[in-house]
């Protein structure tokens, strides 16, 4: 079982300018079970982009250490997937090339990997778009084409550093559930950023509320709503006293950690 | 075919130049209706929206076109195609009559006469002034400045009527009336004169090299024609009539003894050297103004007022004789006129520097014609045509000879019978010099192809040793800090500045110019392969990494095709630079070439060959631009949508 385990984890910048030592995270703890959806919540600064670098391997904590199934996270690897916000499509390749990249980088022969690109094309709903160029594709396509590359390559854990901040809101509502569905499907552990509360709430069995300053894990949730979205309309959710409760008391701690941060408390 | 255009080149303008009018008129009035009718976005604002409006490309290069054919007197020729010749009649008088208004008001705002007194009278007084006290006696200064007095005496005897001789006044007057006589002959007209046989013989105006036929080919012509040879006798008359009256030689010759007696006196004088010096040099100039006075070119003012009206009278009726051709002359004419040498009649402003555009295609074909033989081509090079290349030379280009020295083996010598024995190095040698026949291949040759030749190799080495260089520098610490300097330092020098060192070290032929080329492509590929490398968004690159991708992959697949869109701009950048830099060299040396048929053509003033090489350099850049960007379109449509 890949658990992804986290100790004691602390991240430190050297302010080049000032000399001062920012400490962007400090003393992380927690435990991922393997096929736990988390979800991470918290104002701008709090450090939850570099927790996900971490994690991704793009980043070295300076002090802890994370690792996965037992093995020590060092540097990028395939076993751990990355969809980001936007840009990061090779907009000089197809759909299709696009998410076979990971295979063949592995050195996969194209044909054979044809059956499981169009299995997954499918699957995010891009059925018949395996020539099309990337960037001929709307937004929310190209985050589908996304999805699609990074779980071909059958990754222990996906990371997504807020994978639907730039579409609409109806876009947006579709890809969440998209989410859920593949959650469920695949069983794979997944690690979403966001900024929005409700996004936090729906997309998240467990939920991370980080603070800042040092950047550090304020509050953690278990949460239902996740396990309900497989089953009902994610606006039905939205509506539930219980959901609209725990929304309300999240936001106004937010509310409360901006207010520290630009001094007016 | 080639020939009939050729003389008939001044009728094709006609028709062209009326064309041209048409159009301009033309899409003037259509682009004009258009803006009324469109909206007022579609023609003003954003000139993504303004696009289109060909018919304004139309009014601006007729527009262009017709002011070209106006300034080079393609208007003229066209439609009036016997004016240069009248006016080439013209200017003979012009000729023929120059060393007569040289004297007069005409040529200068004074008389000669006037002029020459006022000059010496200056000298005269300056010399007065700046006579040494100390190295001569007192009874020589005397002498001097009795001496400057005599020629003041000379200036005012030559300038009074009332010493002239007889001879003299009498030669005066008979100018004078024969100048007269010009004049009413010109007031009579062309009645009953007609061209000869050999005058309508010549070739129209501007068909060979002659330009202007110098025979007269109208009846007017017939008659400036018969004006300009009395008016030259009459000048050779002119110029023997010398104002010397018998006061005037008596003090002359006076003078003149007083003058010897001073230089022997300096003779005799024993002082020190720069003494000598000081005496010899102001005697020589008092000298030098007294002869100058004594050549007879200075007359009375009264006496020449009769010449001057005569031909003051006279050039008005050469104006009066013209008739329509004074307006053609005018308008069509513009910024000089026809300018008769001793031989031969040219044209004199704008027309001579900015040759007529027909004359200008006629001289581009002449050159693209590829039959070296009947005087096509450049000096013995056609513009653009094809040859039988042998592949042995290509051989030889690109395998050093070196290679066949570090195999193993050795080279043969001859046997003691004399004889020579080839051995597998040998062989190996001899193919690798070119020596072997491995038949040919078609392959393009000429001006143009030689110039595009050394600007395409020239870029394939700047990309291929450019863009990998680039690309690391853009992503590797490394590469970068240790190639900047360096790469930074040449790349600004401009690439002329090179040349010189260029040139010495790899010789004139295409070595040299093609090495200075890469050195210009290599600086602008280097540095858009590593701003396009360098400029991989950071996302893509980690997504690379998460997928599994190793660094050399990222660069292979992520970084290069990333790179691509700047890649493909920095080849259209050096591409353009490359042709600029190319002619340039090929003007400092070389045998082939745009910029060498341009050398040639400024070191004889050629400008039609000029002309021709410009417009060739233009469309060729204009060309090579428009294939690249259409490369463009081609290889990276998602340009702009990442």
């Amino acid at each position: 079982m890949a658990e992804l385990t986290c100790k004691n984890l602390s991240m430190s910048f050297n302010n080049p300018q000032t000399g001062a030592v920012v400490e962007a995270l400090k003393d992380i703890n927690f435990t991922l079970k393997q096929g736990e959806l988390l979800s991470v919540l918290g104002p701008s600064g709090c450090g939850k982009t570099t927790l996900l670098n971490m994690i991704a391997g793009f980043l070295k904590p300076t002090g802890g250490q994370l690792d996965l199934g037992g093995k020590l996270i060092d540097s990028p690897g395939p076993e751990r997937g990355m969809v980001f916000q936007q840009g990061a499509l090779f907009e000089w390749l197809s759909v299709a090339d696009n998410v076979n990249f990971g295979l063949r980088m592995q050195n996969h022969d194209v044909k054979s990997t044809k059956a499981e690109v169009d299995k997954w094309l499918n699957i995010v709903g891009l059925n018949g778009f395996a020539e099309t160029p990337t960037y001929q594709l709307s937004g929310g396509m190209q985050q589908r084409v996304a999805l699609a590359r990074c779980l071909v390559n059958n990754p222990d854990l996906i990371l997504m550093d807020e994978p639907l901040g730039a579409l609409d809101a109806l876009t947006r509502e579709k890809m969440q559930s998209l989410i859920l569905e593949l959650w469920k499907e695949t069983g794979k552990t997944i690690i979403i950023i966001t900024h929005s509360v409700e996004e936090a709430l729906l997309l998240g069995e467990r939920l991370f509320v980080m603070a800042p300053r040092p950047g550090r894990i304020h509050r953690e949730y278990d949460l239902p709503f996740a396990e309900q979205g497989l089953s009902k309309s994610l606006r039905d959710i939205k509506q539930q006293t219980d959901f609209s409760t725990i929304r309300e008391e999240i936001l106004s701690m937010i509310w409360d950690m901006e207010e520290e941060i630009m001094g007016n408390v | 075919m080639f020939n009939w255009i050729s003389d008939h080149r001044a009728d094709i303008a006609a028709i062209l130049i009326l064309a041209l009018a048409a159009s301009f008129i033309w899409s003037i009035i259509y682009g004009y209706k258009q803006s009324r009718r469109l909206a007022k976005e579609q023609v003003f604002g954003d000139p993504e929206r303004t696009l289109g409006g060909w018919y304004w490309a139309v009014c601006g290069v007729s527009a262009l076109m017709l002011v070209w054919f106006y300034y080079s007197w393609g208007m003229a020729r066209a439609f009036f195609p016997t004016a240069a010749n009248e006016v080439c009649q013209i200017a003979k008088i012009d000729e023929a009559l120059s060393p007569v208004n040289a004297s007069l008001p005409i040529s200068s705002r004074y008389f000669k006469s006037t002029t020459l007194v006022v000059r010496n009278s200056q000298q005269l007084a300056q010399v007065e002034g700046a006579l040494p006290q100390a190295v001569f006696s007192a009874s020589e200064r005397s002498e001097l400045l009795a001496i400057i007095d005599a020629s003041r005496s000379l200036i005012s005897i030559l300038s009074n009527e009332q010493y002239q001789d007889k001879a003299v006044v009498d030669g005066l007057d008979v100018i004078r009336l024969r100048l007269s006589d010009l004049k009413t002959q010109l007031d009579a007209g062309y009645a009953g004169l007609a061209p000869t046989a050999e005058a309508l013989a010549q070739p129209r105006w501007g068909v060979d090299d002659t330009e202007i036929g110098l025979l007269p080919k109208t009846a007017r012509g017939m008659m400036y024609d018969a004006v300009s040879a009395e008016a030259k006798q009459i000048s050779d008359a002119f110029l023997k009539l010398r104002n010397l009256p018998d006061d005037a030689k008596q003090l002359i010759d006076q003078t003149k003894s007083r003058i010897d007696a001073l230089k022997q006196a300096n003779k005799a004088f024993s002082g020190s050297e720069d003494e000598v010096a000081a005496r010899n040099s102001y005697v020589k100039s008092v000298e030098r103004i007294f002869r100058r006075l004594d050549d007879g070119t200075i007359f009375p003012s009264t006496s020449l007022t009769g010449v001057n009206q005569a031909v003051i009278s006279l050039y008005d009726s050469i104006a009066d004789a013209k008739g329509g051709l004074s307006f053609v002359e005018a308008i069509f004419m513009p910024g000089g006129t026809v300018v008769k040498s001793k031989t031969l009649c040219v044209e004199q402003g704008s027309s001579r520097w900015l040759p007529k555009p027909t004359d200008v295609v006629a001289k581009f074909g002449r050159l693209a014609s590829p039959d070296l033989e009947s005087g096509g081509g450049f000096k013995g090079t056609t513009l653009l045509w094809w040859k039988w290349l042998e592949i042995a030379d290509l051989v030889d280009f690109f395998i050093p000879d070196g290679l066949v020295d570090m195999l193993p083996g050795q080279y043969g010598t001859h046997n003691t019978d004399g004889e020579f024995d080839r051995t597998v190095k040998d062989r190996l040698l001899a193919f690798a010099s070119g020596d072997v026949y491995l038949g040919a291949i078609p392959m393009l040759d000429g001006h143009i192809w030689d110039s595009m030749f050394r600007v395409i190799i020239a870029m394939m080495f700047g990309i291929v040793l450019g863009v990998p260089l680039g690309i690391f520098m853009g992503v590797s610490r490394f590469f970068k800090s240790f190639f900047d300097p360096l790469i930074e330092l040449y790349r600004p020098v401009p690439p002329l500045a090179w040349a010189p060192l260029i040139l010495t070290i790899f010789g004139i032929q295409d070595d040299g110019k093609i090495f200075l080329l890469f050195m210009v492509a290599f600086a602008i590929m280097v540095i858009s392969a590593r701003t396009g490398a360098s400029g991989t968004q950071l996302s893509k690159i980690r997504a690379a990494h998460s997928l599994g991708a190793t660094q050399r992959q990222i660069v292979r697949y992520v970084i290069l095709p990333n790179a691509l869109p700047e890649i493909l701009t920095g080849v259209r950048i050096s591409i353009g630079v490359c042709w600029g830099t190319l002619v340039a060299a090929e003007m400092l040396a070389g045998t082939t070439g745009i910029g060498f048929i341009e050398n040639v053509a400024r070191t004889v003033s050629d400008y039609e060959l000029i002309w021709v090489t410009i417009l060739i350099m233009g469309l060729l850049g204009l060309f090579f631009d428009l294939v690249v960007r259409k490369a463009i379109a081609i290889l990276i449509p998602w340009r702009g949508k990442g």
